[in-house]
């Protein structure tokens, strides 16, 4: 076992870990953070995505050993005050969304994509969100929500 | 065009509004319940040990290492539960001698499929559970296997040695048997004599239905009932089958579906997973886990589709069509599952589609393999049907020389001669093919687009254009129990709903629909807050949990706001009339002279008034009701249409094919579906958006490949290629209305439109791009490969030198589509592309 020290969602914890766990599943099953979910078993599906000082990884491909020292943000650390972050709020408002699973994976991505370039085109978005599956949307309402949440102002007048 | 913020239409009930979903608030902030998600006291852990082979007899299990391993349990075998584990079933023999496989859900000595459960080991932690199960040592005697449905017919190797063929059912509808239509032979020797005749072969791949939560199941069996969560479409029908085939006395089962992170048919399905965990926590006395890896799932997790189709379609000289006959070899996989064999079936009615055939047979020949079973996934049955039949209306149309719109308008039913009775058998209930095209052609500038394909041919373009056309209808709202009863169905097609008006002022509705990401808490709300008058925030929809929602079928086939949302309507009709009567009573007056309006019932004529959840309150007081009145205005209600609702679409689709490297560039994609009345369009939109991807997805990228020794090579998601948000691109969306007319709201289905449409309209844009290569079909997927190899073997295009073949034909550039949805002249013109 290994300990290690990780601020997550704004709490530090300090918890002994076998070297092999997942970040992931250090979330889940140590920590009770099942906002993040798994997916896939193969790094494909992104549905657990989380931030990393400010960076979005696949947590599934992250050891919980290698977060020693570091910040983790998951989905449930995203809405601050009560007051949802403008991701969350832009895939309510344009139903980009539905069975919602890979939902927290997706809003973390969209998230870093808007931290790397605020002000995307459709074909930026798109290439951003690649790496994180949605079997529900056909990505269309999704691609619509972090053109809202990037203030753009309307759909498809992007080029 | 599409996009919500748009929209200025303001309805004056909740019926048709925009509503944003209720369910979002948890599922944005990761306040979830996915039933991996949920730890019990004293929950242990239980890992699959899976067969590799596609076939073998189990010679011996030796468990003792893994027994030894730390942090274990128990290992069970099928032997050590054989008499307990229950039975994974088929609920619809399609004949009374189909040939069902015994289907255990731990294995006892036979395995018919790589993927098969041969053991459960039961740990204190998940990790533990998997690494003792790489311990359990099975001595396997391998098989030879039968993979491919066309060998399975032949029957020289058999997937199950023990029914002595891997013929399942044979399963034939004909319309002069039925009485319906005439004779298929005559009207096709007729159209050999003197007309058409296109016979085609095509080939609907295998699917894997790939929803995004990996299945999990927890079964708690330490209460007086053994509460079972577990990530399905159909925990009512798993209680029944539980119960049905481990002897556990229903009342003794209770079956909860949490949240659960899509379906699409894929969890239609009582699993060999769920029986395993409850047959191990049975056996341990204590809380068991199991949740799938992808890599387990994409093997053991039904799949869709794998069909061959024969078809012939006769038709007169001018392209009138008079006799469609199907021959279908349907691969069910190693077992028959829950409706399994009924897949297909539920394609019948499908093929004739929107024409108007004289004569009409279809016929499917079911047959088992050592391959992972195949049962519902997205369209079931339908796509498959949709798929041959708008192939084959563009073949016509190619034959016959004209527009493939014209050909289809020459053949189908005109809107005033609704309700139409089809030549399968069924009645269409309402349709406007006529309007839904003409407003798709709008939106698409399909003109325009013809223009410019005619351009590029002329030029020699590399990159081609093709326009791909699918007029599509599917039967759905399953459905009327009495037509379900006669084809043998092992279940009805009701549904419930139960209303109660609580004290508080607050409404609960239970539905017997189990959603899994539809948004039924959002849409019920709204059909019940229109009909009882009460604020949509005020009411909660309850469902998912048997105990809860006691009555129930799930939901399937576009069933639920068909189906379950009509009882939604019933049982708030029924609590209002209760409550007119405690109305009358209060308001001393005669229940004939009231009015209810916006949740209030008024004497006619005057001021006086009460609303009905200040009758909610009374009734829970019971201080003052009228004489002999049993206390409680709940209600409850079971709907069973009399008909399957027929929605209908235009799709169309643009796709640049570059004729030099095979590869294909979605420009553009229309479509308007009739769909009856919508409760609320954002959740409409969105199941069709979803509904194309997958219907694309299987047009261009899908498929589950099995490589010569039965083993999946498409098992993960690094082979098994769902479409990404970079390969697709925005879609153009819009409705006509023919208010169906089997329910009071006029609703037909839509869960599954978007995928039945788009395959055949993608596949023909594919084929109309390379028609003067003489190319008139790729198989699916069509893949640059596929489509290189196309045009390669056509040979048409070897004398073209290509100067500039190292760069790239699309413009890199340019977005990945038109800009313009209204179809005015394009930002993305082609010629950017073509020119380089």
């Amino acid at each position: 076992m290994t300990r290690i020290s990780v601020t997550v969602d704004g709490v530090g914890y300090t918890d002994e870990v076998e070297p092999r766990t997942l970040l992931v599943h250090y979330l889940r099953e140590t920590l009770g953070k099942t906002g993040t979910v798994v997916g896939c078993d193969t790094s494909n599906c992104g549905a657990c995505t989380v931030h990393l000082d400010g960076h979005s990884v696949k947590s599934c491909n992250v050891l919980a050993v290698q977060a020693d020292g570091h910040e983790v943000t998951t989905i449930e650390g995203l809405a601050q005050g009560g007051e949802l972050h403008p991701m969350q709020q832009a895939f309510h408002e344009c139903h980009a969304l539905q069975c919602g699973y890979c939902t927290p994976g997706m809003i973390m991505q969209a998230i870093d994509v808007l931290n790397d370039n605020p002000d995307p085109t459709e074909e930026e978005i798109r290439l951003g969100l690649e790496g994180n599956l949605c079997r529900c949307t056909g990505y269309h309402n999704i691609v619509r929500a972090v053109q809202k949440a990037a203030g753009a102002t309307k759909a498809g007048a992007q080029s | 065009m599409t996009a919500v913020d748009e929209r200025t239409e303001a309805p004056a009930g909740e019926v048709g509004k925009a509503r944003r979903r209720k369910e979002d608030q948890r599922l944005i902030t990761g306040r979830t319940r996915w039933t991996d998600n949920i730890v019990l006291p004293g929950m242990l852990h239980a890992a699959m040990v899976r067969s590799p082979f596609a076939h073998a007899n189990i010679a011996g299990i030796d468990t003792e290492p893994a027994k030894q391993a730390p942090g274990v349990i128990a290992v069970l075998t099928g032997a050590d539960v054989k008499d307990s584990q229950g039975a994974v079933a088929n609920a619809w023999p399609i004949t009374s001698d189909q040939k069902t496989p015994a289907h255990l859900p731990i294995v006892v000595d036979h395995v018919a499929c790589a993927g098969d459960i041969v053991a459960v080991v039961v740990a204190r932690t998940a990790a533990a559970a998997r690494d003792a199960a790489e311990l359990v040592d099975v001595d396997y005697e391998e098989l030879p296997a039968v993979l491919d449905g066309k060998e399975a017919v032949e029957d020289k190797v058999l997937a199950h040695p023990d029914l002595g063929t891997n013929k399942s059912a044979l399963w034939r509808l004909d319309s002069a048997e039925g009485g319906t239509g005439g004779n298929v032979d005559e009207e096709i020797d007729k159209a050999r004599a003197d007309g058409i005749v296109i016979e085609r072969e095509y080939r609907q791949q295998r699917l894997i239905p790939s929803f995004m939560e990996p299945r999990s199941t927890v079964v708690d069996p330490t209460g007086e009932q053994v509460v079972v969560w577990t990530s399905t479409q159909v925990p009512h029908i798993l209680r029944f089958l539980i119960a049905a085939t481990t002897g556990m006395p229903e009342s003794k089962v209770r079956v909860i579906a949490p949240d659960v992170g899509g379906g699409f048919g894929g969890k239609l399905q009582t699993t060999s997973e769920e029986f395993a965990t409850l047959a191990a926590a049975r056996h341990v006395g204590k809380p068991v886990k199991y949740t799938e890896t992808r890599s387990e799932s994409l093997v053991s997790g039904h799949h869709g589709r794998d069909q061959y189709q024969k078809l012939t379609l006769a038709a007169t000289k001018d392209g009138t069509v008079t006799a469609l006959k199907v021959d279908l070899i349907a691969n069910l996989g190693a077992y028959v599952g829950v409706v399994g064999g009924g897949i297909p079936v539920l394609g019948a009615w499908m093929f004739n589609a929107i024409y108007k055939f004289k004569a009409y047979r279809f016929t499917v020949q079911t047959v088992l393999t050592n391959t992972t079973w195949v049962d519902a996934y997205r369209g079931a049955g339908r796509p498959e049907a949709t798929y041959a039949i708008e192939r084959l209306m563009d073949e016509l149309a190619a034959e016959v020389g004209v527009d493939p719109l014209k050909i289809r308008e020459k053949n189908w039913i005109k809107h005033e001669e609704f309700p139409f009775a089809s030549v399968a058998g069924m009645t269409y209930d309402s349709g406007n093919y006529e309007a839904a095209t003409a407003r798709a052609k709008e939106l698409f500038d399909y003109d325009g687009l013809r223009r410019e394909q005619q351009e590029r041919r002329d030029r020699k373009d590399p990159v081609q254009l093709g326009i791909g056309v699918s007029t599509f209808t599917e039967m759905c709202g399953l459905a009327p129990s009495r037509v379900l009863g006669s084809l043998n169905y092992g279940a009805g097609g009701w549904e419930h709903a139960s209303i109660r008006m609580l004290a508080t002022g607050k409404v609960e509705v239970i539905t017997g629909t189990s959603p899994h990401g539809q948004g039924h808490e959002t849409a019920w709300s709204q059909i019940a807050a229109d009909r009882l008058g009460v604020p949509f925030e005020d009411i909660e929809v309850l469902h998912g949990d048997t105990q809860i929602a006691p009555r129930g079928l799930d939901t399937y086939g576009s069933r639920s706001l068909v189906v379950g949302g009509e009882a939604v309507v019933r049982a708030a009709d029924k609590v209002v009339e209760k409550a007119k009567v405690v109305a009358a009573h209060l308001l001393e007056a005669s229940a004939d002279d009231l009015e209810f309006s916006g949740g209030r019932f008024t004497v006619k004529g005057t001021d006086k008034g009460i609303g009905i959840t200040e009758i909610a309150t009374a009734q829970f007081t019971s201080h003052n009701l009228p004489e002999g009145f049993e206390s409680g205005i709940d209600a409850d209600a079971t709907f069973d249409p009399d008909n399957f609702s027929f929605p209908h679409g235009t799709h169309l689709c643009a796709m640049e094919v570059d004729t030099e490297t095979g590869a294909t560039r979605m420009r553009k994609y229309v479509c308007v579906d009739d769909v009856g009345q919508i409760i609320n369009p954002l959740i409409v939109e969105g199941q069709v958006h979803g509904g194309l991807v997958q219907g694309i997805a299987q047009a261009l990228w899908e498929e589950a490949v099995f490589d010569e020794n039965g083993t999946l090579v498409t098992g993960s998601f690094v082979d098994y290629t769902l479409p990404t948000a970079a390969d697709t691109i925005t879609f153009v969306t819009e409705n006509t209305t023919s208010l169906s007319t089997t329910n009071t709201l006029g609703t037909k289905g839509v869960g599954e439109a978007g995928t039945i449409a788009s395959t055949p309209a993608v596949v023909n844009s594919v084929v109309d791009a390379l028609r003067p290569w003489g190319i008139h079909d790729i198989q699916m997927p069509c893949t640059p490969e596929r489509v290189w190899r196309a045009i390669q073997s056509a040979g048409k295009n070897q004398s073209d030198a290509t100067t500039g073949a190292a760069q790239p034909h699309f413009d890199e550039a340019a977005p990945n589509q038109d800009a313009s949805p209204g179809g005015a002249p394009d930002a993305g013109s082609p010629e950017k592309g073509a020119e380089q």
